[in-house]
């Protein structure tokens, strides 16, 4: 019994050395992308290109999806509301709840799902088939090349795939608040205008959005990049992207919006 | 001055995870030659190929590049050095997300100032000369197997280097495409003046096109010499590589107890 006890915290320990020193090597890697972004900054041709794959490609989920989300916080929101009277705050609702948390928050896990996961099949599966060697070998570097261009187009896409998330959202809200139950137009859109606030809100709903952009893009480019080159390391390290992405998003939401709203309101 | 040995090998030495896999290697490989470098699966060939591109450093020895040795370069240096050399990885390598034309484009375009004008026709003279020019539109994944290690080729030598290395160029090919992909590297090698150095355990095909062989057989180089000499060889090795035997230095089976012992027969003997 004893025996086992000690295989198990050999385990235990194994396990912590092995992922701090994989949190050492990603913070390393994600350095060296920064250094290495130059080339990919004064060529933006490369950035834009990676923009079409990761965030024009992922447009129809976000406009469906806000859509959708929208449209059940304007019914919630009207069912509850609508008990004290105060049905016309549904647009303050819909309007706050999107830009605050759930379009920076729900907009960077569909991000880290559609995006994510294919920056780390497409990086893992070139280091399969043994591209970014060649690339190597011709003196080029990956980072610069490969890993910085998708990481930059992840980082400008988010901001603005959530900005679209929230924009469609609150029009989803309006089409049911206003349009299918009859909320009176007027209400819906000044107390949305009188109560959401430029700084405490937005600026800190797209501050979300940004931090958001940089850790699921970072951790999609150095999944891919660590991939074990076969079949099952590059499908695993895609299932990786989107875990870690979806836990780190979750994890970073409560520590910004602990700072940023504690008491505003 | 032109140099004698565009690569010189000396007491190589490489270890894998404190195994063994180059033992003491030593080779030279003239300018102009094509290079042949046999021996079974895992026997160290590409690493010695990854040791002379500089990807690994050796745990002793030396590779020297045009009078440079290898793993003592800066990275500037190094890259530099890449420069001047390329490599045919097995299946190409070829960047999945360009098409034909711009992975051929692709270093042009890294590291020249070309104008595109100038670019696109040496794209498709470089296609030419591998008999692809119709196929600079397609992607890689509309290629067959041999069309796209003709497109590697095309690749590899699209900035005229003074050294290609070829790992396996003739795995998995059909007859028609192995002696295509055989007599390109022959006469690339020739018309561009530049070395070739082909890892492959393609006997037949490699003696026909090669101008000198080495095997390499548990790290160490089992022997040497022209294409003649290593077809009269009467080392036991050798011979058994050259005509396929089953049997031979290279056991055919891999090491274990004796089949008695692992059927459990002794003790029922017993």
């Amino acid at each position: 019994m004893p025996r086992r006890i000690v295989i198990g915290i050999r385990g235990i320990g194994h396990r912590v050395i092995d992922n701090i020193w994989r949190l050492g090597y990603a913070t390393r890697f994600f350095i060296l992308t920064l250094l290495k972004s130059g080339s990919s900054i004064r060529r933006f041709s490369l950035i834009i290109r990676e923009l079409y794959f990761t965030g024009v490609l992922t447009l129809i989920i976000i406009v469906v999806s806000g859509l959708f989300v929208g449209m059940v916080l304007g019914l919630q929101g009207y069912e509850t509301l609508q008990k004290y009277g105060a049905e016309t705050s549904v647009g303050t609702l819909v309007a706050l709840s999107l830009v605050r948390e759930l379009g920076p928050v729900v907009a960077a896990l569909l991000f880290a799902s559609r995006a994510g996961s294919a920056i780390t099949a497409e990086i893992g599966l070139m280091k399969a088939t043994e591209q970014l060697e060649a690339m190597g070998m011709m003196a080029v570097d990956p980072i610069a090349r490969v890993v910085a261009p998708r990481f930059w187009a992840g980082v400008i896409s988010m901001p603005l795939l959530a900005a679209i998330f929230s924009a469609m959202g609150i029009f989803g809200g309006y089409l049911i608040a206003v349009v299918l139950i009859g909320v009176d137009e007027g209400s819906f859109w000044s107390q949305m205008q009188s109560v959401v606030d430029f700084r405490f809100d937005i600026v800190n709903g797209i501050i979300k959005t940004c931090v958001f952009g940089v850790a699921v893009t970072a951790i999609a480019v150095f999944e891919g990049f660590d991939a074990q080159p076969t079949a099952e390391g590059v499908s695993g390290a895609t299932t990786r992207t989107v875990v870690t992405s979806s836990l780190v998003i979750l994890g970073l939401d409560f520590i910004l919006t602990s700072f940023m709203f504690r008491g505003v309101g | 001055m032109t140099i004698e040995n565009l690569v010189e090998i000396k007491d190589l030495n490489f270890s894998y995870d404190k195994r063994p896999v180059l033992k003491g290697v030593n080779m030279t490989m003239p300018r102009g030659k094509v290079i042949a470098i046999m021996g079974g699966s895992g026997c160290g060939k590409t690493t010695l190929l990854r040791l002379i591109g500089g990807s690994v450093t050796p745990s002793s020895g030396y590779v020297k590049v045009a009078n440079q040795v290898v793993h003592e370069l800066s990275r500037n240096e190094l890259f530099r050095l890449r420069r001047k050399m390329s490599m045919l990885f097995q299946f190409g390598a070829l960047f999945t997300d360009l098409s034909v034309f711009d992975n051929v484009a692709f270093q042009m375009r890294e590291h020249t100032d070309l104008p595109e004008s100038v670019i696109r026709d040496l794209v498709l003279m470089k296609l030419h000369s591998v008999g692809l020019r119709g196929a600079h539109n397609l992607m890689p994944g509309e290629l067959s197997g041999g069309m796209a290690r003709r497109v590697a080729l095309a690749r590899s030598i699209a900035l005229d280097p003074m050294l290609v290395m070829y790992d396996e160029p003739f795995a998995g090919l059909d007859p028609i495409s192995l002696s295509v992909i055989g007599n390109l590297i022959r006469r690339l090698t020739d018309a561009l003046g530049m070395t070739s150095i082909v890892v492959t355990h393609d006997v037949h095909q490699s003696l026909a096109i090669v101008d000198y062989v080495y095997f390499i057989s548990e790290g160490v180089i089992a022997a040497h010499g022209t294409p003649e000499e290593v077809e009269k060889s009467v080392s036991p090795f050798v011979h058994q590589f050259v005509h396929s035997e089953v049997d031979g230095p290279v056991p055919f089976h891999f090491p274990a107890d004796t089949y008695a012992t692992d059927l459990n027969l002794e003790n029922s003997v017993a």
